[in-house]
Order: C-alpha cells, then structure tokens, then sequence
C-alpha cells in the first residue's frame, strides 16, 4: 500500500491515533511518533521510511523502518541503543541517518535532547530523599474523622478523667505529705480520716523512732501513726479494714521498688530517690512533723493491671 | 404508644387538626415522662440503694465497651525497646532536650505554633529550617549535640498539619496529624501559665502501640515535675484521638478538685510509625482501618 494512500485514509476518514482538538492542529497518540502532531511528514503508518527515538527501561534507542522490511511487521523496526553520553547518541543519529530525510534528522536529535532532560529530572527526583509523604484524603473520610472527633471528645469527659487521676495521686501520696497546694485545713480533714493524733504530737523530735518496714514511704509513716493506736495486731488484713487507708495506700505500692528493708531515716530525700517523680522532698516540712511512732509492719496488696492504665506520672 | 399515636391521628383529615392532636398526644407524654422522672428521683433521695441499683443495672453501651479485643492490651512490651536509653537511668537522669524545628519553606503558622509548643515544652531549642540540611542530618548533629528529641511541625497551605517526633539516638519516628488547634488565648477563662515542670498525665495507652506512644511523651517531659506550679498537662487518648490539655489545679477537699485551663489545646492522631530515624514503617493509618467503628490501635 503506498503510503499516499493510508495518508489519504488517515488524514480524511478516521485513525485511532487520531487526537482532534478545535484549534487546526491534530495530535498523535502512537507511540513511534516522533514529533507527536498529526502530519503528513510525522506519521509512522504513512512513512514507510522513518526514524525515531524511544525510551524502553531507561536505555534511549534509535528506532528506523525502511519500506524494504515493511512486509514483515514483526521485522519493521530495526533499533540501535544510543550510547549514554550525549554528543556520542547525536553523532550516532547523524551516523545512521545520514541519507535521510534532514526532517527526521531534526526531530530525532530534538527527541534524544527532551528524553535526555526527562531522564536526568527523573534521577534527580529519585535521589532526593522527600521529607514529606504525602497521602491523599479523601473528602469523605475528612468529614467522618472530624466528626469521630467531635464525638470522642465528648466521650472522653477530660477533666473528669484529670481529676479523677490528680485525685488517685494526692491519695496514694505522690504529692508529699503536705502538699503545697491543698488548704491546710481541708489537708488536716484527708489526715484525719486515718490519722487523728497528728495534730498534738507535730513538733515532736525524731530521735527516737525506729522503724521497720518492707516497703514504705515517708509520708505512708506519717498515715501509720494514728493507725497503729486503733488496730493493734500486728496482722496485715487489719489495715486492710480501714478504707480509708488502703485507698490511700493503694498506689505506694506501685512505686514502692524498694526491697530492701532500710531503716527509714528522717531524710526524706533518700526515699524520693525511689519513689519516683511522683513526690516532692518536704524535707523542711517533714522535720518538724516528725513525732513517735511505733513499730509497723505492712504488706500491700498488688493491684491487678487495670485496662484503663495510666502509665505516666 | 405510636402505634396509637399513629391510629389516632390517621383519621383526621383536616391537617390543623390533626396538628393540635398530635400535639397534645406530645405533651402528654412529655409530662408523663417527666413526673415518672420526678418520682423516681424522689424515691432514690429517700432510699439511695435504688440508685446505685439501678446505676449498677442500666450501664448503657459505648463505643469503648464494645471495643474489638486487642491482644496486645496489657502486654508487655516486646522487642527492642528504643526508649530503653531514656527510661533505663536513674529517675535523676538529665533532663530531656528537645530540638524543635518546621519543615522546608514554613509559612507564618508554623513558626506560630512552633511559640504555642515552646511556652510548655522544657528544655527546648527552636531552629529555623534551612534548606541545606535533610532531617537525616539534623537527627545526627542533634544526636551528637545530647539532644533526646527532634519534633518537626509540618505545614501545609498555611495550615499546622502535622508533627514529626524522632527520638534519638536511635528512634523510632512518629507522625501525628494535628486538628483544632486553640490557643490560650481563645480559650474562655483561661490562666497564664508558669514556668513549672508540669505534670503528665498519660490516660488510655493501652496496647503496645498506645504503650510506646506513652513513652514518647514521657520521655519529652523531665521526669521530675515541679509539683509546686500545681500544673498538668495531659494527653488524653479517646478513639485513637489523643487530646492534649493543660490545667492548673486545687484540691478543694477530698474528693473535689478545681481545674483552670492555661491552653493550648490540639488533637493528635497517630498517622505512622517507623522505626529508626524515618525507617522502616511499623504502623501505618489507612482510611479502612476506620471502616470498623470499635477498632482502636492505641
């Protein structure tokens, strides 16, 4: 078939490649194009000799056809790799197109400059370690987590659950035996549920005190004085009786890591060590509330792991 | 009862009629439910046993209650431990440094936020992104220079969209989307706050992934707080959405406490963990993941 003939099909009757656009000038969508427009001197079909350059994996090939293997399809294209460095690919055009047509020539050395550029964007792009990965949101799923949102805050109660917390640490004595921020009067109330006999022996010296303990922290010893006096066995569940006290001792034995029965010094300092951040050295304030206190013995219960943990302080 | 309603008010034709009817039908039932209220609260101020009867008994279902069963709850944490570094000293171990900086080309809100994240943040450095560095290189100066922590404010379009936190030396890498950011400044009643250590609270890290988010934030705040500034700042997690809220307190008595909010306020969401300094991902947010109203990660 000449090549008049499918040009005449193709620019007057109809070609897949064909893209129309309303502004007179045609595009082509076959891949062996090699300017890319709907032209008579750019077709593939309608060219029976004809020469182009394509990029297959990342390697730049030259790619020509000649009307004597235009009877064997799968044999039409015949390809040369151009080699890596620029001015060698264009003198590898100029070599092997040498006789043919100077339009070719042109469009060839003009396609192997933009694949160039394209693959030196490309490696570029690829080295270059992207800070940001970015993931598309769709509107949908916006809206449901900004309502998700919405909903679990109102769930959350968050100042409940504060005070909640806040209130689980003044009790289990994270905050000193006399916190700073707690009316003295409303402090003496929390003492005195378990502790009523503090009050007349504050300034009591503490040479004299002696005492054993497994684990225990220096504000629990302030809590054991008054206790002692109303259970007098030395059994452990005895303590236990007193709500009160097992509420507030509740959580000492969390931080409690201290295994080693030490004599409980009047420093309070040392204990701070190992009780954690929880507590604040009073040191001051603790000397003057040292008083007589007896010898104790006391044993807590491990708390199961809750699911509701609140695992920092 | 709306069978009723419905049979009665099927046969009237005249619409306005029909209106007042129903509207009546309402109100009654608006009454009625409103003296059955008022007695049994009556009768539970007398007897307080059939309150907490009936407290007990009509527990209503929530979407946390009926959570998918996560194994990993209550689990110990497995593996290598990043923060092992951090936690494995003494609790009188230096204090966290963090280094704090936004990503490439920041606009005006991320160096705004960037103040908001610097007013309670202890032990901070701000430095302004230049283009020279990749946040590789930063971690490895920032690493070499004793710091635990570097938190990147992502920006888009104007917009604080994001945070980085890499904890050094050795990670892992977190990013949280951030939403609803409010400044103190728009918060009703809101206090000025100190200059205090706060405290932490950490409600609701659960599973391993809640565990070591837990300990990300732990290991941004020294481990000792002055408790005399009487401030806290907590990271509430509802829904795998993490809340943060400051507060100053009181103890009024035993059991009540008064809350002041010093701000800021934002929402965090876990989008992706990766191990190391932005390596491997181990846990990745996908909008399918969502599809499942009561499945949470954290």
């Amino acid at each position: 078939m000449s090549d008049e003939v499918i040009w005449q099909v193709i620019n007057h009757q109809f070609c897949a490649f064909k893209l129309k656009t309303d502004k007179g000038q045609n595009f082509c969508r076959n891949e062996y194009n090699v300017s890319g427009l709907c032209t008579r001197q750019s077709c593939p079909l309608a060219n029976a000799r004809y020469a182009t350059v394509k990029n297959i994996g990342g390697k730049l090939y030259l790619y020509m056809k000649t009307a004597e293997r235009a009877h064997m399809p799968s044999r039409m294209w015949e390809r040369i790799r151009l080699s890596k460095n620029y001015n060698k690919a264009l003198g590898q055009i100029d070599n092997y197109l040498q006789y043919w047509q100077k339009f070719l020539i042109h469009k060839c050395k003009q396609r192997l400059t933009r694949l160039t550029q394209v693959a030196i964007t490309e490696r570029r792009l690829a080295l270059r370690d992207e800070e940001r990965h970015y993931v598309g949101v769709k509107h949908k799923v916006k809206r449901r987590e900004e309502n998700r949102e919405r909903k679990a805050l109102a769930a959350a109660k968050i100042e409940k659950a504060i005070e909640k917390e806040l209130l689980d640490r003044l009790k289990s004595g994270a905050y000193g035996d006399k916190p700073l921020n707690v009316d003295e009067n409303i402090w003496k109330k929390v003492l005195g549920k378990v502790d009523e006999v503090e009050q007349e022996e504050e300034f009591d010296e503490e040479d004299d005190f002696e005492l054993e303990s497994g684990d225990e922290n220096e504000e629990e010893d302030e809590s054991d004085v008054g206790e002692v006096e109303y259970v007098e066995d030395d059994g452990d569940d005895d303590l236990v009786d007193l709500e009160d006290l097992e509420r507030w001792l509740d959580d000492s034995s969390d931080d409690g890591n201290n295994d080693d029965s030490e004599d409980e010094d009047d420093d309070d300092s040392d204990d701070d060590e190992e009780s954690g951040k929880k507590r604040k050295s009073t040191s001051a304030t603790d000397k003057n509330k040292k008083k007589r206190r007896a010898r104790v013995e006391i044993e807590y219960e491990e708390e199961p792991d809750q699911l509701q943990t609140n695992i920092a302080i | 009862m709306s069978q009723s309603t419905s049979e009665a008010l099927k046969n009237i034709k005249n619409k306005q009629r029909r209106q007042k009817v129903f509207a009546e039908i309402k109100h009654e039932k608006n009454k009625d439910r409103h003296t059955k209220r008022a007695e049994r609260a009556k009768a539970e101020r007398l007897n307080p046993e059939l309150k907490e009867e009936r407290l007990a008994t009509n527990i209503p279902e929530t979407i946390e209650s009926k959570r998918v069963f996560d194994e990993t709850i209550t689990e110990e944490i497995e593996g290598v431990d990043e923060f092992e570094q951090y936690f494995g000293g003494a609790l009188t171990g230096e204090d966290p440094k963090i280094l704090l900086t936004t990503s490439e080309d920041a606009k005006k809100a991320a160096y705004e936020f960037a103040d908001i994240l610097m007013e309670f943040l202890p032990n901070v450095t701000f430095i302004k992104r230049k283009r020279n560095y990749k946040i590789a290189e930063i971690c490895q100066f920032a690493g070499n220079r004793q710091y635990n922590n570097v938190i990147v404010i992502n920006e888009d379009k104007k917009k604080v969209t994001g945070m980085t936190f890499i904890h050094l030396p050795i990670g892992p890498t977190f990013y949280f989307s951030i939403t609803n950011i409010k400044d103190a400044k728009r918060i009703e009643g809101h206090g000025n706050a100190t200059n205090h250590i706060p405290e932490l609270i950490l409600n609701n890290f659960n599973t391993r992934l809640g565990k070591s988010i837990g300990r990300l934030f732990q290991s941004i705040f020294p481990k000792r707080p002055e408790i005399e500034g009487r401030q806290v700042i907590t990271l509430h997690n509802q829904r795998d959405f993490i809340f943060f809220r400051r507060h100053r307190y009181v103890f009024r008595s035993e059991d009540k406490m008064g809350l002041q909010e010093l701000g800021p306020q934002f929402t965090l969401k876990l989008r992706r963990m990766q191990k190391g300094i932005r390596g491997d991902t181990v846990w990745e947010h996908r909008p399918d993941m969502e599809r499942d109203k009561r499945k949470f990660y954290i």
